[in-house]
């Protein structure tokens, strides 16, 4: 399934926040929990979460910090910080908003057109 | 785990080589990416994909290059400005950020000292004057001593010709009101300007290369010596009205003071500034000689044309001999600076046309002018300012025309153009022999007059 690409867009920001609220990650692994979370649905492109760290980076939403991999590689890491807490519950607002709204569009719009017509 | 396949290897050194071509992407940010392929090769490679298979998807997962580069500029927009970084936050193994400041703050001030002790200790100015290079020089030198790591062998070998040289300079009987002096001295720079390149090359003088970033190093100087120099005017001169404003008499201080440190320390720090930013910003001399070639051309066209409508050069003198090297000169600086930041593999293109035309405008104003002279000399004969004037002008005169012929060939697609490139390096010492032979052999023979 091909999901659109402003949805990918849309929902990455949440969703990078709400994986580093578990605990602090790294580009790769973020990716592979994304991967996992969408039953492996919803594929990125890997290279664009790199800016969009670095624009959370810079709004103050995670802290970065370089460490080291097992295999002895230098990598960054990414923690979530207390306006990243507040963002991404804020953001959890807003999507359930969406979702409920969806929700009851989807379940109206599954009520055969017959139906609507007994109202009439 | 690290992979151990060459042919891996080699393709991710390939890919870190295009994304590290893009401005954008900062080396951290490659490494980021870099970390990130490498896992998912090696956790395709688990699934069971051999290694180029798992390259090629982790790449094409990576996304299109040119898009995740547009979203990156679009995150740091200031890196598409080149930013010079003089104090590194992260400094290399041990090397302290700072000290590199610190050496070159305390021999800038060394120079100022130097000259303000001079000027102390001779009251004739003239001797100051002569001695200035002898005097600044050595402390320039010794940035790159220290910088290079000079062995103590190259530093023993620029130390003895500047002996040399301060001796010649200050034991010769000049006679104060003569011309050998001037020329002596003023040549003295240059042969100083060369063992100064023996410093900066850390020892390596031969190597093509280490002349053509010495070449380079000059004309960025220059140009960062005048910049510091005109900023330095303009506080000069608020401080000046300001201070005369309230009552205070500022020149004394600015004199005795102020011009004898700022100016040679202006210097070390221009030639720190140019070693700080050689990666990082794009050098100003080859863009500056884009907008002069043309310019230029037209100059040494209307000479010839002037020179063909009045009919000869009657009242030629050793002046007319002397705008005449700094013409030739002029135009070298043109071509050697665009020959520097030319790619060498690039085809033959229009700017090398206007080069070659360039030259070759040059060599026939300098033949009309030359010839004249040559007429002139041999009715009034030699004096040590013409025999200057005009061997400079043949050393001049020998480079471009040879360079005036590898261009041609270059042009006709006979010469690839390394040839060209390496006659410049090569050439070079050419001057300053010649200029030693100015400062050394001329003084005696013209009767130190």
């Amino acid at each position: 399934m091909h999901i659109d690409k402003d949805l990918v867009a849309a929902s990455a920001t949440p969703l990078v926040l709400g994986i580093l609220a578990d605990g602090e990650s790294y580009g790769y692994a973020i990716v592979k929990r994304v991967n996992e979370l969408s039953g492996g649905r919803m594929q990125w492109t890997d290279g664009m979460l790199y800016p969009l760290l670095h624009r959370l980076e810079r709004f103050g939403y995670v802290e970065a910090s370089w460490g080291t991999s097992d295999a002895g590689r230098r990598r960054k890491h990414y923690a979530i910080t207390q306006a990243g807490r507040e963002t991404l519950a804020d953001r959890q607002q807003q999507w359930s908003v969406v979702a409920d709204a969806l929700k009851q569009v989807w379940q109206d719009a599954q009520r055969p057109p017959a139906v609507a017509e007994g109202w009439a | 785990m690290m992979s151990t396949n060459p042919e891996l290897e080699a393709q991710i050194d390939q890919w870190r080589g295009y994304v590290q071509r893009r401005r954008a992407i900062s080396a951290g940010d490659v490494e980021e990416m870099e970390d990130h392929l490498r896992e998912q090769v090696t956790d395709l490679t688990s699934t069971g994909l051999d290694d180029d298979e798992a390259f090629l998807v982790s790449v094409k997962r990576m996304g299109n290059l040119d898009e995740v580069s547009r979203e990156f500029a679009r995150e740091h927009s200031d890196r598409l400005w080149k930013q010079l970084v003089l104090v590194p936050d992260e400094p290399d193994a041990g090397a302290k950020p700072w000290r590199e400041l610190g050496v070159v703050l305390a021999l800038a001030l060394g120079a100022g000292a130097a000259v303000k002790i001079g000027t102390e200790l001779f009251a004739d100015e003239l001797v100051v004057l002569r001695n200035i290079g002898l005097l600044v020089l050595p402390f320039l030198a010794g940035y790159f001593a220290w910088k290079r790591k000079l062995t103590w062998r190259v530093g023993a070998a620029l130390l003895v010709p500047f002996a040399l040289l301060a001796v010649v300079l200050n034991v010769y009987p000049f006679d104060p009101d003569g011309s050998t002096l001037f020329l002596a001295a003023s040549h003295s720079i240059v042969a100083l300007w060369a063992l100064i390149s023996v410093a900066y090359a850390g020892g390596r003088w031969r190597s093509d290369a280490r002349r053509m970033d010495y070449v380079r190093f000059t004309g960025e100087l220059a140009i960062y010596f005048v910049l510091i120099a005109l900023g330095g005017g303009v506080l000069i001169g608020l401080t000046l009205g300001t201070l005369g404003l309230v009552g205070v008499d500022f020149e004394p201080v600015l004199e005795s003071w102020i011009l004898p440190f700022c100016v040679p320390g202006a210097l070390i720090v221009a030639a720190w500034l140019v070693e700080a930013k050689q990666n990082v910003v794009e050098n100003i001399a080859p863009v500056l000689t884009r907008v002069f070639t043309p310019l230029t051309i037209v100059m040494l066209l209307v000479f010839l044309g002037v020179f063909a409508t009045t009919g000869g050069l009657l009242d030629v003198d050793r002046e007319l001999l002397i705008l005449m090297d700094m013409v030739l000169v002029l135009v070298l600086c043109l071509l050697l600076y665009s020959i520097s930041a030319r790619d060498s593999l690039a085809p033959p293109g229009l700017f090398d046309v206007l080069q070659l035309v360039l030259v070759v405008a040059a060599l026939a104003v300098d033949t009309v002018t030359l010839s004249a002279m040559l007429t002139r000399i041999a009715e009034f004969g030699f004096s040590a300012n013409k025999v200057a004037a005009l061997g400079l002008n043949l050393v001049l005169l020998v480079h471009l025309a040879w360079s005036a012929w590898l261009s041609v060939e270059f042009l006709r697609g006979k010469r690839p153009f390394g040839p060209v490139e390496r006659w410049q390096t090569r050439y070079l010492p050419a001057y300053a022999v010649w200029a030693l032979v100015v400062v050394v052999i001329f003084p005696p023979v013209f009767a130190f007059a």
